[in-house]
């Protein structure tokens, strides 16, 4: 199935194209190009290309251990590959540590939530704005002129974000007293904060329940549809991926094993076998 | 009634970004520092100058600085008695150095310096964390009043291997040396405080202290997010010893006037200040006061009480002081990691809901 599947699968068309629904996907955003993670003896990630491209929403999904979150975490810097090449907006990007990746336009949320505990929720939202903060710390340590234009006009935009994602009665709140739902918001707030053209959710809808998951599948739609920010999920929940995204990765065991639309990917045998597990005989 | 926020409605970010946004407060913070710079100097006595007000004050910046490092960004130093000591010797040797400049240039260069040196002695924190990386400025401790005392170039040879102020005027006032008025100390001691205090607080609610904080709660989500983290540390290790060094310039000059820096500056004087952050609350400029009063206070309190009223040996009072800041350490460490200004905090959400908490 593999020999046959694959070949087609590969051969997208990256001509520019309107989805039914009224968005526009452009060329190749991201491309990664044979990663390959080792951790000493274990594979984790094993020669895997696929691309994201510009405005779609991707949709990484696979068995528990299959990699997914080590492949955002390559996409984020946080791990480098052994093997491989990150291109990212046309170019090859070199080894270069997590904070040079968020100031090239990649902001992603955590799959175990990452917020900063100790402070308000406008203040982790604020985080999302530090790349857009150049004020010095002289200017900042008598707080005047550029410190507080610049915090008013990043305060302007993180209150934008705030009410997008509908949670100005918590702004004041500090993070540690929120449930987990709104923590998972806030962390989304905080990710769109940094105004990303790229951004990366992994698991975005764990742990919720249905309305929940409603709400964050609006939100995504919303932040895709609105801001034209191209998203890459890694999701559980087959209905949501299957609902959401334009085209699906599946992989299993570090290896890619199907790439789509939800269409192909839900009727590929590989994926099925995956899933549902296949006898040996 | 009026200490409350319903009906103090804010129509700007600006207004809604002050450092005390309730009005009572902000009145409260102005009328402080009115008593404290136009009524104290002239009731001030030399008892209660040089027993409480001084060490208080001076107490309060090195433990603002160092709750920017350990309360904000989370580093944990026990560092601070010898960058304190770097203070004091920084600004020794400038004020040998330069008789001709004003002392209050040196107490600030001598912070520029020990910034210098802290943000040094920073850099393994960079590698490690929590209780290594305190270990680890144990070391510089141990090493700089090893070196203060090696090298006779620090003491300008003198005999005793202690340095001492010359003195010094500000406006023809002496503020060091023997002849010094107490209410001029303590407007020197009250101005450096009132700076550090306010540069303080604006560089921990601005975009430095939010990379403070991002680091001291997660560190790796802080880098995704885009704050580099050797920056940020170094900065914060930088930023807190400039404070602390301001603290031991004015300790040794405009205070004791003579130091010997194992005495004075040795480990316990890190523990001291270490214990004023914990008390008084971390990652909070107000816990600096709060803890700095509240050690200073004690032992005056407890001798007023133990010694004065019930006669008892003054020994057993200073024992008793110890246990007592024991007991405390545990209780906050356990009950209450954000000290004092916590407990102030909860107290006033709670007064605002009184009698009807739900």
């Amino acid at each position: 199935m593999n020999e046959t599947a694959t070949p087609q699968m590969q051969d997208q068309t990256l001509e520019d194209y309107t989805t039914a629904d009224g968005r526009k996907i452009g060329g190749v955003m991201m491309d990664l190009k044979s990663i390959t993670l080792r951790f000493g003896g274990l594979i984790a990630i094993n020669d895997i290309s696929f691309n994201i491209r510009q405005g779609e929403i991707r949709a990484i999904i696979g068995p528990n251990g299959a990699g997914k979150s080590s492949m955002l975490n390559v996409i984020s810097g946080f791990y480098q590959p052994q093997e491989g090449e990150v291109w990212f907006m046309g170019k090859k990007r070199p080894t270069m540590r997590p904070y040079k990746v968020a100031r090239q336009g990649i902001a992603r949320t955590f799959q175990n939530i990452a917020l900063f505990e100790g402070m308000t929720v406008l203040d982790n939202i604020m985080t999302g704005r530090l790349n857009f903060m150049k004020t010095g710390w002289v200017a900042q340590s008598i707080w005047l002129g550029s410190a507080k234009k610049e915090e008013t006009i990043n305060r302007q935009k993180v209150e934008e974000i705030i009410d997008f994602l509908e949670i100005q009665t918590i702004r004041k709140t500090p993070v540690g007293r929120l449930p987990y739902g709104l923590k998972k918001r806030v962390e989304l707030a905080r990710a769109l904060a940094a105004e990303p053209n790229l951004l990366l959710l992994d698991e975005p809808m764990a742990g919720m329940n249905v309305e929940e998951k409603e709400d964050m599948s609006r939100f995504i739609l919303d932040v895709n549809d609105e801001f034209g920010t191209t998203i890459a999920l890694i999701e559980h929940d087959m209905g949501v991926v299957m609902d959401l995204s334009d085209r699906v990765v599946v992989m299993d065991y570090g290896k890619k094993i199907g790439d789509g639309t939800p269409d192909e990917v839900r009727n590929n045998q590989e994926v099925i076998e995956a899933y549902l597990g296949v006898s040996h005989d | 009634m009026f200490y409350r926020e319903a009906g103090d409605f804010k129509t700007s970010y600006a207004a809604d970004n002050q450092t005390f946004p309730i009005a009572f407060d902000r009145y409260r913070y102005w009328v402080v520092l009115a008593i404290a710079f136009l009524v104290m100097p002239f009731i001030i006595n030399d008892y209660w100058a040089n027993a409480l007000l001084i060490p208080f004050l001076i107490y309060a910046i090195a433990a603002i600085g160092l709750n920017i490092l350990t309360g904000y960004c989370g580093q944990v130093s026990l560092g601070t008695g010898a960058f304190m000591a770097v203070g004091a010797y920084s600004c020794y040797k400038l004020m040998t150095a330069f008789p001709d400049v004003s002392i209050l240039i040196h107490v600030v260069l001598a912070g520029g310096i020990t910034a210098m040196v802290g943000a040094a002695f920073g850099l393994p924190s960079l590698r490690i964390k929590g209780f290594y990386l305190a270990v680890a400025t144990l070391a510089a401790q141990f090493f700089l009043v090893w070196l203060f005392n090696k090298v006779p170039w620090f003491y300008n040879n003198s005999a005793s291997g202690q340095i001492s102020a010359p003195e010094r005027f500000v406006f023809g006032v002496p503020v060091t040396g023997a002849n010094t008025d107490a209410w001029a100390v303590y407007l020197v001691c009250l101005v450096f405080v009132t700076g550090s205090a306010i540069i303080a607080r604006n560089m921990t609610r601005g975009s430095m202290g939010r990379k403070w904080m991002a680091i001291r709660d997660m560190d790796i989500a802080a880098e995704i997010i885009g704050v580099n983290p050797l920056r940020a540390k170094l900065s914060a290790f930088a930023v807190s010893s400039f404070f602390v060094g301001i603290s031991g310039a004015l300790f040794f000059s405009v205070y004791l006037g003579a130091v010997e820096v194992g005495e004075v500056f040795g480990i316990n004087k890190s523990f001291l200040v270490l214990f004023m952050v914990i008390i008084g609350g971390l990652g909070s400029i107000f816990g600096s006061f709060a803890g700095a009063a509240f050690i200073v206070c004690l032992p005056v309190v407890l001798k007023l009480i133990g010694v004065d009223l019930f006669g008892w040996p003054p020994d057993l009072v200073a024992h008793f002081n110890l246990i007592i800041v024991g007991l405390l350490i545990m209780f906050f460490l356990i009950k209450e990691p954000h000290g004092l200004a916590q407990l102030w905090r909860v107290a006033k959400e709670k007064l605002r809901l009184w009698p009807f908490p739900h």
